[in-house]
């Protein structure tokens, strides 16, 4: 008895609480766009840039000098470079999950944290494709990644390799994202275009294509977006199971694993989940967006967080299992090292943020305690970066010949690299809450509690049927 | 030659403006029912069952995608196979010329490029919508919070105070009168 009446109290809590109508979405959204920023943006936008400017300088001097301005040696190939690549690429993967996933399973409180979580994707794969670039030592000449025509034969690309695929898994990711992140944010453009005036009211007319909203477009818009959305969601399982491939397809021991593309594509989820909980938290306290991003909103995202934080420790726990039933001496070591080699602490700070911290997300208290739920998800951010360096650092310093053994000590320079990436990452965030809508206004619009009237029952039903199909 | 070849034809539009999309939707569906013409419908988000109202077919959109994605697959696939095979074939690790497991994830990720930018341009193309493209005017609180029913005469058979009385009743918070002219 008490169990369904809490069921009905559950189903009746409202997805955006403060009983808004759509005026008060646009005017809550568009307002933070038409003033003036707040003292608190200009701090953040200025330490942003600050820690970007370092990471330039840093990016700038190892661009100039060589990647002998960075700590790693012939055993240690990858280090602090590729663990940043990975790291990023993983956090955008929430946001395709948020905007494509949850629209095909059409899970309506997406509604309000898509727009960020899609702007999160694109700038995380911005800061993941500095890495790789600038691991290559000379940037200028990166388009000899591509197969274009050369007067070396033409000599084409190696389409057998990993690295390859990655070129194209990445490329694809950032501009499909980019596309249904602009083709989402049409509507809200004129919704801009149509308040603004002067300069912004050109500039917003021409970003928003002359949007009017009529049925017909309306109609084949939505099409579009599940179209997309269709095809974003295969895409997202791909992009870090071929990431994963770059370690897979190769012989070094820990690296050598048919788990890694699940493992790689869970771990992104988890990763970007954190990151979107971190962003939306921030978000929530300084743009006043407490009806928008509710505890429901949170509560679900925790969820997620602890689900697959829980299937990335099964992982953990199966790379472990399969290491010893292998029966492989090099494949065993290389995993007794990792939990008691040199790089044991980061193993170990691994396996707490990931998979023990984050197991406190089963339990209801602290899911609606906002700073436990901050604090988890900066733990997990730190976990997943450790996961990445812990595979990529401890795989490779313990080679098959023990003569070839090494360590890895990162310089001040790749701190620096480091530094470049979340500072890039932040600028860039700021940049698009201030000048783009953070919140999808049409969709959140779509789904508000309709106010309650004296409706006859026919109409009711039929708002149900409209409600059954919307998305 | 086409009888209505070059011929202008204006005809009064009945612009009502609604508060929420359940009037709008009674007030759309009585106007279809007593015959008057829907001639469009403006809302600030997608409204279900409009479609059904004003007749609106099922995009074919999805033709379109799985075309740019057979593209993608043919050019990503075709390629590969021309370069690594024909045009200048190299022994990678001992790897076969004819290595398709290899080729698949490029081949993948070109499909699904073609596939989401075709369907992107299609979408743009099939609403007229581009940079530059000056949006009608008249409706700027459509895309706030109002939802626009556009009723227009059939065949005359209206009073224009039955359309004033039409959608009123059914709670427009305010109408307008527009006049368009359209080609033939």
């Amino acid at each position: 008895m008490k169990g369904t009446h809490n069921m009905a109290e559950l189903s009746s809590t409202p997805l955006i609480t403060g009983n808004l109508r759509p005026k008060d979405v646009t005017e809550d959204v568009c307002r933070p766009l038409e003033g003036k920023p707040t003292r608190l943006w200009y701090w953040g936008f200025g330490a942003a840039l600050t820690v970007l400017a370092l990471g330039a300088t840093a990016v700038g001097y190892q661009v100039m000098t060589g990647i002998g301005t960075w700590g790693l040696n012939r055993t240690v190939g990858w280090g602090f470079d590729i663990t940043n690549f990975v790291f990023w690429v993983g956090i955008g993967h929430a946001g395709t999950l948020i905007s494509a996933v949850l629209l095909l399973f059409r899970q309506k409180w997406r509604t309000s944290i898509n727009r960020s979580a899609e702007a999160m994707t694109i700038f995380a794969v911005c800061c993941a494709g500095i890495y790789p670039l600038i691991h290559m030592g000379r940037p200028w000449l990166c388009y000899w990644v591509f197969p274009y025509p050369n007067t070396r034969g033409p000599l084409w690309v190696n389409f057998r390799s990993a690295l390859l695929w990655d070129v194209f898994a990445i490329g694809t990711y950032f501009t499909i994202s980019l596309a249904f992140w602009y083709v989402g944010m049409i509507p809200d453009l004129a919704t801009l275009r149509d308040r603004a005036r002067g300069v912004r009211k050109k500039l917003y007319g021409w970003l928003s294509l002359g949007w009017r909203g009529t049925a017909r477009t309306w109609s084949r818009y939505e099409v579009a977006c599940a179209l997309l959305a269709a095809l974003a969601t295969p895409l997202v399982v791909s992009v870090h199971s071929v990431v994963s491939a770059d370690f897979a397809t190769s012989i070094v021991p820990g690296w050598h694993t048919t788990v890694f593309p699940p493992y790689f594509v869970i771990g992104a989820i988890f990763s970007g989940f954190s990151m979107v909980l971190t962003l939306m938290l921030i978000a929530r306290k300084v743009m006043h967006f407490e009806n928008y991003i509710t505890k429901k909103h949170i509560g679900a995202m925790c969820k997620v967080v602890v689900f697959t934080g829980s299937i990335v420790g099964l992982a953990y726990m199966t790379e472990l299992f399969v290491a010893w039933y292998s029966g492989s001496v090099y494949e065993q070591f290389v995993f007794l090292n990792r939990m008691s080699g040199p790089f044991a602490w980061a193993y170990w700070i691994m396996v707490s943020c990931n998979v023990i911290s984050p197991q406190l997300l089963w339990f209801k208290a602290v899911r609606n305690n906002l700073v436990w739920v901050f604090a988890l998800s900066l733990v997990v951010n730190v976990g997943m970066w450790f996961e990445r360096f812990v595979i990529i650092v401890t795989s490779l310093h313990r080679d098959f010949l023990p003569s070839s053994w090494s360590g890895y000590m990162p310089t001040l320079v790749e701190y620096g690299s480091l530094m470049f990436g979340f500072g890039l990452f932040f600028t860039l965030f700021l940049l698009f809450c201030r000048f783009l809508p953070m919140i999808a206004m049409f969709e959140v619009k779509s789904v508000l509690e309709k106010p309650k009237q004296g409706t006859p029952a026919d109409r009711s039903t039929a708002a149900c049927e409209l409600k059954g199909v919307q998305s | 030659m086409r009888a209505q070849g070059g011929a202008v034809v204006s005809h009064r539009l009945h612009i009502g403006f609604f508060p929420d999309e359940e009037t709008l939707i009674d007030a759309a569906r009585e106007g279809r029912d007593r015959g008057m013409a829907i001639d469009d419908i403006i809302t600030p988000y997608p409204l279900h069952g409009v479609d059904e109202l004003m007749g609106i077919r099922r995009s074919r959109l999805p033709w379109v995608t799985l075309f740019g994605g057979a593209i993608g697959l043919a050019i990503g696939l075709g390629f590969q196979y021309w370069s690594a095979w024909s045009d200048w074939p190299l022994n990678v690790g001992g790897k076969p010329l004819d290595s398709l497991p290899a080729f698949m994830p490029v081949a993948f990720e070109m499909t699904v490029l073609f596939a989401g930018l075709i369907t992107v341009f299609a979408l743009l193309l099939r609403c007229g919508l581009r940079p530059g493209k000056h949006a009608r005017d008249g409706f700027d609180l459509t895309t706030d919070h109002e939802f626009a029913l556009i009723l227009s005469q059939p065949d005359a058979a209206f009073r224009d105070e039955e359309f004033e009385e039409l959608l009123v009743r059914n709670g427009a918070s305010r109408t307008q009168e527009m006049m368009t002219e359209e080609k033939r």
